[in-house]
């Protein structure tokens, strides 16, 4: 079995301003790691190739840098890894980069089963990996809280929503994204790290995919475009309620419905 | 193919260059600059450079015809017809955007056995609903949802559709949009509309740190999708209008290959780390039995309960209910701390909260300088009264 884990090198920290003046990020170094919804995706995978006989590659897409998520990947257990890295693809939003990612995944034949993290820190967006699976056309369970059971032909999970768990048995190819707590994370072993030292890490670019257009990716291939970053409203409205007991009580009363907590 | 281009002739400093990215994206190798993958055309270097050294050229953009694209739509989400009120929020918004580009609303509902529920809408101001009823959409399975939305569109050309950020929507708009090859902005905070009919979409990025304000002005049609308690439901009418629109489509799209086994209700939730309210009793509260009036309150506010290092000591909660660097961190909408001082170790667990209200009797308090509202007064009094007038407040409501 083939298994691909879609990995993401993010910023260290959340603590990111912007320059009032100028609307651009201040970031100072480039403090970063692996993005840590991917660790669940990845001890996921790690996990099948424990019960089968599998082979785990993991893929990312960012600058060269970014080979350092890789070997972590590998000090985890991966058995391969790609990093997709292009001029070309700078400045892709989700469409254009879950466009990339799967022409990636597939270069090599659509593996048997894709994993996710459920989203990222810095983008939050949850939506690459619906995306990708639409691109491979495969179908995707999202927000997987557990693997029950894999065969060479399906795979059975329990599917995370509001108010119920669904568990739903879905065909391979398919891609799955899981959620936060799904499982516990290994730490990277430092056997793994010595085993994997000398072990390449694949590059491709553009020049490597199936679609060559260059509309398709990075700024040209995502339709949508930020007009502009700015700092949240500040946040320094500090009010100071004083006043008899009825007064305050009413107040925040009035102030709670107006909010929208007393709806139920 | 849009690119930034450097004018190595207008070059006097290669190492001020490179250090104009905070992406590391400009390289000096070999007395040649360049500019590598880690670039994310931030344009930044052609902001803070002021010698001309680089040069942005654009691409032609791909060109749509926005007059063949008419109207705002909400999908409809809702489990077994119970539909979710963040629908009627995006109705609200919906409607609010319609009116100023003189845009109709439509909703897309699909399901089994769904007419009734479909009905209700009609109460709500919207031109017209689609609904799609087949027993193969009984249980939420992506291709057949994803092939009666294609359908709708290309029947329908909707300019911009709204989508619920719920477990359904985070999972079926990305793959819509992706069909149709156009823009998804998640969880949008605002949303407004420009006479162009683009939608100016504004979301919080980089952990809400930053605001986002993002276009989708070459595609058609336009996806946001939005949370719930973010826009405000418009009131529900007593007469019914607009139209309902049954529609068909082709059995063979609505094949998949994920089977639904078994549907189980999910134990509830009791952690404090996804509530969306938290009551925080702190030092403030006096007795075991005053716990009591701060459960009251959680009750009534559908809220968690947590305790401050102190108050967990005494053991009055369950250790797993601390806040705080020693304990746990939240992010509720709201938290209404009571009682509680403020240490900074308390804070760094809470301050991420969106609506910070702190009652307590010491107006120097340190937790007011992280309160939006600090209240200062005895939590003995202004809960129970805070109580009362939500009880009174429900039995108007009923």
């Amino acid at each position: 079995m083939k298994i691909t884990v879609c990995i993401k090198q993010v910023p260290g920290t959340s603590e990111v301003e912007v320059d009032e003046k100028t609307g651009v990020l201040k970031r100072d170094g480039i403090d970063s790691k692996m993005n840590p919804y991917d660790l669940f995706a990845l001890e996921s995978a790690i996990r099948i190739k424990q019960q089968f006989a599998t082979e785990v590659t993991a893929i990312t897409m960012g600058p060269p840098q970014a080979e350092e998520i890789i070997r972590e990947a590998y000090m985890m257990g991966a058995d391969d890894g790609v990093i997709l890295s292009d001029r070309r693809f700078a400045g892709s939003d989700v469409l254009a980069t879950a466009y990339t990612l799967s022409q990636g995944i597939a270069r090599d034949g659509i593996p048997d089963l894709i994993i996710c993290g459920k989203q990222t820190t810095d983008g939050d967006t949850a939506q690459v990996g619906p995306e990708i699976a639409e691109f491979l056309n495969i179908p995707h369970v999202a927000d997987v809280r557990k693997i029950i059971d894999l065969t060479s032909e399906h795979i059975k999970v329990e599917m995370d929503m509001p108010q119920t768990v669904e568990v739903v048995e879905v065909k391979l190819p398919a891609l799955i994204t899981v959620a936060k707590d799904i499982n516990e994370p290994r730490l990277p072993s430092f056997k793994l790290k010595l085993a994997s030292a000398g072990r390449p890490v694949k590059r491709l670019s553009l020049d490597d995919f199936s679609d060559q257009d260059e509309m398709n990716y990075g700024l040209n291939g995502s339709p949508t475009q930020v007009i502009k970053i700015f700092p949240p409203p500040a946040n320094d409205d500090h009010e100071i309620w004083e006043g008899s007991t009825t007064e305050l009580a009413g107040r925040l009363f009035e102030q709670l419905s107006e909010k929208k907590f007393l709806q139920r | 193919m849009a690119k930034i281009i450097i004018n190595h002739d207008k070059v006097k400093d290669p190492q001020k260059i490179v250090e104009l990215c905070p992406f590391g994206a400009i390289d000096y190798i070999n007395g040649y600059l360049s500019i590598n993958s880690a670039c994310k055309m931030c344009r930044l270097c052609l902001k803070k450079d002021t010698d001309g050294v680089f040069k942005y050229v654009e691409s032609q953009r791909p060109q749509v015809d926005k007059s063949l694209w008419n109207g705002i739509a909400v999908y409809v989400d809702h489990l077994e017809g119970d539909i979710y009120p963040v629908t009627f929020e995006l109705i609200g918004k919906a409607e609010e955007l319609a009116a100023k580009t003189g845009q109709p609303v439509y909703c897309l509902m699909m399901g089994h056995n769904i007419a009734d529920s479909a009905a209700e809408l009609m109460h709500y101001g919207v031109d017209e609903v689609f609904i799609y009823d087949y027993k193969e959409l009984e249980h939420f399975r992506i291709e057949p949802y994803t092939a009666v939305f294609e359908d709708f569109i290309k029947q329908v050309k909707p300019s911009s559709i709204l989508v619920g950020g719920t477990t359904i929507g985070r999972s079926l708009a990305p793959r819509i949009a992706a069909r149709f090859r156009t823009g998804l902005t998640a969880d949008c905070t605002v949303l407004d509309i420009q006479p162009d009919t683009n939608l100016d979409q504004i979301r919080p990025a980089f952990g809400g740190n930053i605001m986002a304000h993002i276009n989708t002005p070459d595609h058609r049609p336009q996806f946001a999708t939005v949370r719930y308690k973010i826009f405000n439901a418009p009131e529900k009418k007593g007469t019914s209008s607009g139209n309902l629109r049954r529609c068909t489509i082709d059995a063979a799209k609505l094949k998949s290959n994920i089977k639904v086994l078994e549907i189980n209700a999910k134990e509830l939730e009791t952690g404090i780390e996804d509530a969306e309210v938290i009551i925080v009793a702190g030092r403030g509260v006096k007795k075991a039995e005053d716990m009591e009036m701060i459960m009251e309150l959680a009750k009534l506010l559908n809220a968690q309960v947590a305790g401050t290092r102190s108050l967990i000591e005494t053991g009055w909660l369950d250790p797993k209910r601390q806040i705080g660097l020693s304990g746990r961190t939240v992010k509720p909408q709201l938290i209404i701390t009571c009682g509680v001082s403020g240490a900074i170790q308390f804070v760094a667990g809470m301050n991420g909260s969106e609506h910070i209200v702190a009652i307590n009797t010491d107006k120097q308090a340190p937790i007011f300088q992280n309160a939006h509202v600090g209240i200062v007064g005895d939590i003995y009094e202004i809960i129970p009264a805070l109580i009362k007038n939500i009880k009174s407040g429900m039995e108007v409501k009923s």
